[in-house]
């Protein structure tokens, strides 16, 4: 999975003895990165140093140790590079005169060889703000190829015969799907809308995506609406997206003005219009059907299936939807064929998966690895296991709708089925470690409260039953609960997830369910002891508790 | 809880004139650019926040009449999406992630530093007025728990101490 060559120089210039190239993503930029970015280049041009280039990228990956520097050329990537902190620039300058080298080697830290790059292959290597990057590293073949030599129908094949199942969740399988909406007949239109309201708390992935490399994104849009006779797409960006937001429109208005998306797509008669529509702040536009209401200018409500969206979707027209992450993946299927994708994977889960990963590993950022890796892979060699004196407890998977696995699973395939069967999900792809400090009880009543202020109320179960269960699981953390709670807890889970109208209802028991499953002891404790072993609900810790006597 | 990394719009026009000041033009721009059409709403709610820093009334009930959507429904779209806010805002704002990372790395002590500055500041610093303080379920950036927005400004891996002392540096 060679990673693309870094973008080409203006023709005829020479290529730069060594470049320093910047992150520009949400997440390093906080960090001081545009400040980092123009000190470097005042720094270089004061050395003169004319032979090196500094360029900004997107995410290079390892997000809790920015603001990241990558020098391509010698295959390092320079950590903390703080602004107004010379001394974190010098490795760096050091590096780029050719007088030393310093940073961390890609080619042999666990973090960056361990993973396997197809919709991350552009993350960090172009600048998502410039099509001509984009283009110097193949963007847009995989395009002109479908729509200049290709039909419909081999384009969809190609697809079915990757293996490629959505990102976004529920893995069911893409080409599939894209076939569904290409038979309908849609007399009045069709369209192609691509998922970005990345809402589970702890994914950050699609974001990094939307950031670094934008085109992509489109690119997969757009062979998806030549597949499916579409002609116009929406990207839907959650509102707390504006960096992601910001660059899929300028990357919507260069993609026009060199004709790939608009009236001539390549120079043919197929068209493709996308625009842009911003959430709200609303978790349950996520939902397809609720993300359908809420681009025609309604209240995000979700409403029963089927209709499924591929034959009435928006304006009631066949509607093709397909998450970020899936979208970003079509390109290189298109350029490598299917048979080349389903060779990476698994039997059922073919291809990469792009994480997030958060919580109390060492390496926190964005991975992306083959289905079937271990989690014990992900937490220990890339993620490089938890601070010292901190012991693993528990990777939680899946968003809201997930679960939490705990140790004696670590050495489980990451795939659907493997997730699924163990009581969590794929999800989107935001992984959370836990180590023996997070409580899982307050960790379910975490989600739970999350689900009940993020139901849209439309359907009783889910409007009431979230509420219901997060009192049960407040007063287990308050220690006041008895085993009458936890029976109301279990029997209100199973409801909930028979009952619910949407996927936000029927998911939001899985984090109690999967607790409840591994950690039930510590249910037990909090409830018959009053006792919080990890010692971080509101009860205390060791001592039962005493009702609060004795507060100053 | 809604997000309002928008500044803070003190010079507001008066109301009921909806052709003066520069702020209901971009409003009129975007309703224009997306053909007047009811689907548009929420797109154009979005500029209307940006411009006016939230929604009263006289704005919802002018949008909602040129787009041809009942007052109910206008009204109905704003309050759903948490993102949309119908009161004044503050003059500065402290949103506080509460995502999972940031939940677990201790966004609640986070909360309770902020309440703290409120609170000592007594009734002068009613969190309408000087600050506004919210609550977001995950911004993105975890590799940084626990994070926090202040005036827009992105603070990660934050010891409730100092954020205490940068709100209070306002």
């Amino acid at each position: 999975m060679s990673a693309a060559a870094p973008a080409a120089a203006p023709a005829g210039a020479q290529p730069p003895r060594a470049s320093a190239n910047v992150c520009q993503a949400a997440s390093c930029l906080a960090m001081g990165s545009a400040e980092v970015c123009q000190a470097l280049e005042a720094e270089v041009a004061a050395a003169g140093l004319a032979d090196v280039t500094v360029r900004r990228v997107g995410c290079l990956g390892l997000c809790a140790a920015g603001p990241l520097v990558e020098v391509p050329e010698q295959g390092r990537i320079f950590e903390r590079v703080v602004p107004g902190d010379p001394s974190s620039h010098e490795a760096l300058l050091a590096s780029l005169k050719g007088e030393a080298q310093g940073g961390r080697p890609v080619a042999s830290d666990p973090f960056y060889s361990r993973q396997v790059k197809v919709v991350l292959e552009r993350c960090g290597k172009v600048d998502p703000e410039n099509i001509d990057d984009y283009l110097a590293t193949g963007g847009y073949e995989a395009l002109a190829k479908v729509v200049g030599s290709m039909s419909p129908d081999e384009v969809t094949s190609e697809v079915v015969k990757s293996g490629l199942r959505g990102r976004g969740g529920a893995g069911y399988p893409t080409g599939l799907k894209w076939r569904t909406v290409a038979k309908e007949a849609g007399v009045a239109g069709k369209f192609v809308v691509c998922n970005a309201d990345e809402g589970d708390p702890g994914a950050f992935m699609d974001r990094s995506v939307m950031e670094s490399s934008p085109h992509q994104v489109l690119e997969g849009m757009a062979i998806a609406g030549y597949a499916v006779g579409a002609n116009r797409g929406y990207v839907y960006v959650r509102a707390e997206y504006p960096l992601a937001a910001e660059r899929l429109a300028l990357a919507i208005r260069q993609a026009e003005q060199k004709g790939y998306l608009g009236a001539r797509v390549a120079g043919t008669r197929f068209s493709f219009h996308v625009e842009l529509r911003m959430g709200a702040g609303a978790y349950v536009c996520g939902e397809e059907t609720a993300l359908i209401a809420s681009i025609q200018g309604e209240r995000g409500t979700p409403r029963p299936r089927p209709p499924y969206p591929a034959a009435s979707g928006l304006w009631g027209c066949p509607t093709l939807i397909n998450n970020v992450e899936t979208f970003a993946n079509v390109p290189s299927i298109i350029k490598r064929g299917g048979e080349w994708f389903s060779s990476i994977g698994t039997e059922r889960s073919k291809g990469t998966k792009v994480f997030s990963l958060a919580g109390a590993v060492k390496n926190t950022g964005v991975i992306e690895v083959p289905m079937g890796l271990t989690l014990r892979e992900i937490v220990f060699d890339i993620g490089a296991g938890l601070a010292p004196g901190r012991r693993f407890k528990a990777v939680q998977t899946g968003g809201p709708a997930g679960g939490c696995l705990p140790e004696e699973l670590l050495d489980m395939p990451v795939d659907y089925e493997s997730l699924t069967q163990a009581g969590s999900m794929m999800g989107s792809g935001g992984m959370i470690v836990m180590d023996d400090t997070s409580c899982m009880v307050d960790v379910a009543k975490f989600f739970m409260d999350f689900c009940r202020q993020e139901s849209c109320g439309k359907c009783v179960p889910c409007r009431v039953g979230t509420h219901e269960m997060w009192r049960s699981l407040d007063r287990m953390t308050r220690g006041v609960a008895n085993r009458r709670d936890l029976e109301q807890l279990e029997s209100l889970a199973g409801m909930v997830r028979a009952m619910s109208l949407c996927g936000l209802g029927q998911g939001a028991p899985s984090p109690v369910f999967s607790t409840l499953r591994y950690f039930r002891d510590e249910y037990l404790a909090h409830i018959d002891e009053h006792v919080c072993p990890a010692g971080s609900c509101p009860m205390g810790a060791a001592e039962p508790v005493a009702a609060g006597v004795g507060q100053a | 809880m809604a997000v309002a990394t928008v500044q803070p719009d003190p010079g507001r026009p008066q109301a009921g004139v909806p052709s003066d000041g520069g702020r209901w033009d971009q409003v009129e721009a975007k309703m224009r650019e997306l053909g007047y059409r009811p689907d548009a709403l929420i797109e154009v709610l979005h500029t209307a926040q940006e411009a006016f820093g939230y929604l009263d009334p006289e704005v919802l009930s002018y949008v909602g009449d040129r787009l041809g959507v009942p007052q109910s429904k206008a009204y109905g779209v704003a309050t759903f999406y948490s993102y949309f806010t119908l009161e004044p805002v503050a003059r500065h704002s402290c949103v506080v992630c509460t995502g999972t990372a940031c939940y677990l790395d201790g966004a609640g002590a986070l909360l309770g530093a902020v309440t703290g500055v409120l609170a000592a500041r007594g009734k002068e610093a009613a969190p309408d007025r000087w600050l506004s303080l919210e609550e977001v379920r995950c911004l993105g950036p975890c590799s940084m728990a626990p994070v926090a927005v202040v005036d827009g400004e992105v603070h990660g891996k934050l010891s409730p101490p100092e954020l205490a002392s940068l709100v209070e540096a306002l």
